[in-house]
């Protein structure tokens, strides 16, 4: 049997929705593979959305909102770009990142949902099931795309993506923007961080561990874990534990 | 809210799976659906309708509402957008709040385009009546949100579209005012000598308006006024202006936006010079004193619109241009016009005899290009006769330029104030330009005349008087209601908030404030449910009501859960 992808979607109400209605009374005939979830913006999805899908081993999941400019709430697909942008960075580090999609289809675009629509589906066909479906899906992929959603949802990178746009696009008290690629480079940093220390704490939810095993299972060097720990200590998610054998052994806070 | 609708592990949820005769139940096995949603987690009851929306098919559900004891309906059939609330109503007349329905789109989004795979096709109705039932169960009942309404109307802008809308609200009985920055009412028509249609004298009409505005007692005019600031919201606006160096807060319902258009600045445009090339707009009062003596006169059509700067149409320089070639015909019947136009935009009945007449009257017609521009030279002009297939060459003593119309530069400000959008040449944006085209996506605001695009007077009174009927659907209410799906930073969750401020400056509608103990507070009426706080808040403190984190995450899980 050939592979059907089991595809997620989430569309604004007021736009995609109305253009994927607007398909069903214009007869347009496309592939039942994707599911959606309405929401009243492409704004209100948040990055953990997207992330929880992917971890259930969903092979695809499409984002759509109004075209830029149009939408009803006139801003909430500018900040879904953005958090659009950070989720696919994230899942790059996983290569999942191939598996998300962000479209703008309007309420009059009905034949275009759609062809944006089939296209998605041949487009997931081509890449295959994804690593994560099936029945015993990669156990560490697992862990790694949970530490994804988890670190997306963390205090710091959504402090990060929710000033992006106020930062970088209106000028502070000298007049001036932040330059873009500036930023960019301080999320890209933060990312990698971000998904390191999350890393560390799944690996330490089963037993407490050591720099050195830390730094082995998770193929980081040691030097680095042991900055993430003292950062994690200093946000009470972790705590020194004992000595064993001359070697401090950390635990997970709850 | 009643115990029992609060009570999670006590859901009991109904759905209905409508055949809509063949349209559904045409393509795939509605009875099995129905039965394989009575299998679902929480599901008490389940039924197959042939017309879920007919008279039995309302009846069906509020009986098994009664019957079963439902405390939540899911109704998989067209589609939200024109049935939600029709199955709202329903459940609220058996005593359920209208909230703790939700819709499945099984037909417009499923078997309408599925119509060649009847297998794929139930296997995504399965789907989507399992996800939409595990939202359900996490659904809870919301308050509509009450609001007062001031019942006074507010316009700015005093030209025609305005002194129109104003008039109208006053007339209907509300206490209405008037905001014009000038010193005078009438706004553009002020400097116009005659009006097509039928030529009647600008001035007749301005003194017949001014004179009908300052008449009813309860609209007050005010002229050499400007608005300073903008708060509040829909029935509740709180608008503050300036006259005269004297501040004055107006409470108001409702603001009709009338604000106009702007003269494009002609410096630059094919020679201008004030003096032998002006525009149509100058031409107007000269023609007023009879000042025109000329006797070869040529009119360039288009002048600085529908290019890459400005690619939208004026609309009413052509019949403007008609008029004033018409009326110095009229006079002096031996001046020489010529007319060069790109296309030419005589809409209607009335606008295209102006144009025949005046090709009665020998006004020549010359069509050019965009990407082959008149050329101005000392007294001629050159330009290329497609149809001749060389240049030709036009003397001139007077040039007449039809610049176009363009945004007043104070738009964004303005929009600033009353959350409302601009499009990309800075005309104020309406909420649909079918749908809704008087309205504003922000409820209370509404849009009229050559402030939403340039238009002819016809048109500026006509939608005018559609912004004060709009405007009046809200001020002939004490109180109106709002949708309850709202932002929400619930008390349980305070702690988390850590007063980072990013929700505040995210929201497009300011409708999350700092208050006096320093604390978030979201203006409940003021928040249009969007959601992108609730996707921002650093430390997920906010929720969206009717679209809860956990609502959402329960129909991914309920889809992607083995
Ligand atoms: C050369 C020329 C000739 C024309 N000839 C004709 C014709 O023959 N027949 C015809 O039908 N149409 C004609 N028109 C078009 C006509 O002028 C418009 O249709 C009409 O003026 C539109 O009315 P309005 O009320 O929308 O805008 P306006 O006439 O521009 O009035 C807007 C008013 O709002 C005021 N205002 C702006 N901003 C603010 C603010 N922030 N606060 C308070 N007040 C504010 C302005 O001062 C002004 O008084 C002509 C236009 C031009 C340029
Ligand atoms: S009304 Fe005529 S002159 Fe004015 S922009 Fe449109 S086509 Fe050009
Ligand atoms: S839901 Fe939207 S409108 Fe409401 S407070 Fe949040 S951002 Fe503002
Ligand atoms: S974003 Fe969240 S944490 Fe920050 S101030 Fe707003 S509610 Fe509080
Ligand atoms: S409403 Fe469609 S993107 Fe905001």
């Amino acid at each position: 049997m050939s592979f059907e992808p089991k595809l997620l979607g989430f569309l604004c109400n007021w736009c995609s929705y109305a253009g994927a209605d607007l398909a069903g009374v214009s007869r347009i005939q496309y592939p039942p593979n994707m599911r959606v979830i309405r929401v009243m913006c492409s704004g209100r999805i948040d990055p953990k959305f997207i992330v929880q899908a992917l971890e259930l081993g969903i092979d695809g999941v499409y984002v759509m909102g109004c075209h830029i400019g149009d939408c009803h709430y006139l801003e909430g697909n500018y900040e879904a770009v953005k958090k659009y942008e950070m989720t696919r960075e994230f899942l790059k580090l996983v290569g999942l990142d191939n598996r998300i999609r962000l479209d703008w289809v309007s309420a009059s675009e009905g034949v275009r949902f759609g062809e944006v629509v089939s296209k998605f589906v041949n487009d997931i066909k081509e890449l295959g099931p994804s690593p994560l479906s099936g029945d015993s899906p990669d156990k560490d992929l697992i862990n790694k795309v949970r530490a994804i959603r988890l670190a997306a949802g963390s205090n710091r990178m959504r402090a990060l993506v929710g000033r992006e746009r106020k930062i970088t696009e209106e000028d502070n008290v000298y007049g001036e923007k932040y330059p873009l690629e500036k930023y960019k480079e301080i999320m890209s940093q933060a990312i990698i961080e971000e998904y390191e220390r999350h890393r560390i704490l799944i690996a330490l939810e089963d037993e407490s561990k050591s720099v050195k095993s830390l730094a082995s299972e998770l193929s980081v060097d040691p030097s680095i874990i042991l900055e993430h720990i003292l950062t994690l200590k200093g946000r009470a998610q972790v705590d020194f534990q004992e000595i064993i054998k001359n070697t401090p052994i950390y635990m997970r806070r709850e | 809210m009643t115990e029992e609708e609060k009570k999670e592990d006590d859901v009991r949820v109904g759905v209905f799976i409508c055949h809509c005769g063949s349209n559904i139940g045409g393509l795939i096995d509605c009875k099995g659906l129905a039965d394989y949603a009575g299998t679902l987690p929480g599901v008490t009851h389940s039924e197959d309708n042939l017309y879920t929306c007919s008279e039995t098919g309302l009846t069906a559900i509020k009986t098994a509402i009664k019957e079963n004891n439902l405390n939540r309906v899911v109704v998989a059939s067209c589609t939200p957008r024109t049935h939600e609330p029709l199955f709202r109503e329903c459940v609220s007349e058996a005593g359920l709040n209208p909230y703790l329905f939700n819709f499945v789109n099984i037909r417009d989004q499923c078997t309408w385009v599925h119509m060649k795979d009847a297998e794929g096709a139930y296997a995504k109705a399965a789907d989507l009546v399992k996800m939409g039932v595990a939202k359900a169960e996490k659904l809870e009942p919301l308050d509509m949100i009450k609001l007062d309404i001031n019942q006074v109307g507010l316009v700015i802008g005093g030209g025609v579209t305005g002194i129109s809308a104003a008039l109208n609200l006053s007339r209907q009985g509300f206490k209405t005012y008037l905001i014009e920055k000038e010193a005078q009412l009438g706004g553009r028509l002020n400097n116009l000598y005659k009006l097509f249609p039928h030529d009647i004298d600008a001035s007749e009409i301005v003194n017949r308006l001014i004179s009908n505005a300052n008449n009813p007692k309860n609209l007050e005019v005010l002229t050499s006024t400007q608005i300073v600031n903008i708060h509040g919201f829909v029935g509740n606006y709180e608008v503050e202006i300036t006259q005269n160096g004297n501040n004055k807060t107006l409470k108001v319902g409702t603001i009709i936006v009338a604000v106009g258009s702007s003269l494009l600045d002609p410096k630059g445009l094919f020679g201008y010079n004030g003096q032998n090339i002006i525009t149509q707009y100058e031409l107007e009062p000269k023609l007023k004193n009879n000042q025109i003596k000329a006797k070869d006169i040529v009119m360039i059509q288009c002048a600085g619109s529908r290019n890459d700067k400005r690619p939208y149409c004026s609309s009413v320089c052509c019949m403007t241009a008609l008029k004033n070639a018409l009326i110095i015909k009229e006079k002096n019947p031996d001046t020489h016009i010529s007319i060069l136009f790109r296309d030419l935009y005589t809409p209607g009945t009335e606008y295209e005899e102006y144009y025949r007449k005046a090709r009665e009257k020998g006004i020549i017609f010359i069509n050019y290009d965009v990407d082959r521009n008149p050329n101005v030279e000392e007294n001629q002009v050159r330009v290329y006769n497609e149809y001749i297939g060389e240049d030709m060459l036009i003397p001139y003593d007077l040039l007449v330029l039809s610049t176009p119309l363009v945004a007043n530069t104070d738009n964004k400000v303005l929009a600033q104030m009353l959350k409302v959008p601009t499009e990309s040449n800075n005309f104020f944006l309406e909420a649909h330009v079918k749908l809704r085209p008087s309205d504003f996506a922000t409820a209370g605001v509404f849009i009229g005349g050559s402030a939403k695009w340039p238009v002819d007077i016809t048109e500026s009174i006509a939608q005018g008087y559609s912004a004060a009927s709009r405007a009046s659907t809200i001020l002939s209410h004490k109180t109106i209601e709002v949708d309850g799906a709202t932002s929400n930073l619930p008390v349980y969750n305070k702690n988390l908030c850590s007063g980072c401020e990013i929700c505040m400056k995210v929201c497009p509608f300011h409708a999350i404030v700092k208050n006096e103990d320093d604390e978030i507070e979201i203006i409940e009426a003021l928040c249009k449910g969007c959601g992108v706080c609730g996707a921002t808040c650093t430390n997920q403190a906010i929720v969206i009501k009717h679209f809860t984190d956990d609502q959402i995450m329960s129909e991914i899980l309920a889809y992607g859960g083995k």
